[in-house]
């Protein structure tokens, strides 16, 4: 989360809702470790990233609902074989997601 | 009004002090938030004081060995319960890298390191090298003798830390690796030419250094990736920094087997 910090500030400066999207747990492989985070603004823009690019976009859409609603949510995110569309990782392990809204 | 949570995280980091947040992610008070620095008191509540108590506790343990991850209670902060979870998130502060020798090496050395998130210290004796125009991404720069500066900051050094010693010149040379040895660095460095290596192991015995301590020592400094630029050999010691820490021979994936990551 140390990376968001200054475009956190400066979301908040301009009086920008945001939801903060952070990486809790993984299984298996993964790439990138708990405490991996992004942020959403109200506006849809984005900083950070929770993977190597597989899940950013559905994460996108999870956090304009947290901000939306204002509620809390865990979300996971792993390997899927059946759709050839679904989000998933790629590399067979699971992220596990803490997404609220920044009101702290 | 009392500074936000995230407004004494975000001062708090950037002092570069080592802090924890913890957050509720599963359980009564679900996003409840205690901000933790050690020999201070915590800022916030999970929801119950009890709680606040066994998991500031945990938090600091957490904080000193630069963990970050979930860890359940229960409401009141019982072990072995799970009606609470909370996400530790340590923020250790950055690993110190300290280069001795102002030379072409340590520019690009330096640059490789804040990438990955060093702070930076170059030090050299000799003030028409050691100069601010040639070392911008440097932290700090210390116009001094080595041991000097190793006598000043070698007991805040730790296992994260490391000392390159790019001199190659055994008048600065020694005297840095006596001091460096006489740390709890992790990584200890030295450039040279293998006959330039050679002869130094020789004055290092003269200077008393054990077999231990050759040990300790990367001499030459840097994996064997054919590196010839200043920005190659950079990577190459930056590699072997990462693969002394994970305890890795740094064989490509290709001819490894197994997880990519490993706890």
């Amino acid at each position: 989360m140390k990376e968001l910090l200054n475009d956190l500030e400066r979301w908040q400066k301009q009086g920008k809702a945001v939801a903060i999207a952070r990486v809790v747990d993984t299984d298996g492989s993964g790439p990138r470790m708990p405490g991996a985070a992004m942020a959403v603004n109200e506006d849809g823009d984005v900083v950070g990233s929770v993977s190597g690019g597989c899940v950013e976009g559905a994460v996108v859409v999870e956090a304009l609902e947290v901000i939306s609603t204002g509620d809390r949510r865990n979300v996971s995110f792993g390997y899927s074989d059946d759709e050839a569309f679904a989000v998933g990782l790629t590399c067979g392990g699971t992220i596990h997601l803490f997404i609220e809204p920044l009101d702290w | 009004m009392a500074p936000s949570i995230l407004a004494l995280l975000t001062e708090t980091i950037r002092a570069e002090e080592p802090v924890a947040l913890v957050t509720v992610v599963e359980g009564p008070g679900q996003g409840a938030k205690l901000l933790i620095r050690p020999d201070v008191d915590a800022v916030g509540s999970l929801g119950h004081p009890d709680l606040d108590r066994v998991v500031t506790r945990d938090a600091v343990g957490e904080l000193a060995a630069g963990r970050t991850g979930v860890r359940h209670y229960g409401e009141t902060g019982e072990a072995r319960e799970e009606a609470v979870s909370v996400f530790i998130e340590s923020f250790a502060p950055p690993p110190r890298m300290l280069i001795f020798g102002a030379v072409d090496f340590t520019a690009a050395l330096a640059r490789i390191a804040k990438v990955l998130g060093y702070r930076v210290t170059v030090c050299d004796a000799r003030e028409v090298f050691a100069t601010r125009q040639r070392f911008p991404m440097a932290d700090e720069l210390v116009v001094d003798w080595p041991n000097r500066l190793l006598d000043e900051v070698g007991p805040t050094l730790g296992p994260r830390d490391a000392v390159c010693i790019l001199t190659h010149d055994v008048k600065f040379d020694i005297p840095a690796v006596v001091g460096a040895l006489a740390t709890d660095v992790g990584y200890i460095g030295v450039m040279g030419s293998r006959r330039t290596h050679d002869d130094r192991t020789q004055r290092l015995r003269d200077a008393g250094v054990d077999d231990a301590g050759l040990d300790r020592l990367r001499s030459p400094i840097g994996l064997d990736l054919g590196a010839r630029t200043p920005e190659e050999t950079a990577v190459s010691i930056c590699a072997e920094i990462i693969a002394l820490r994970t305890g890795r021979e740094a064989p490509s994936l290709k001819f490894s087997t197994g997880p990519i990551h490993r706890d």
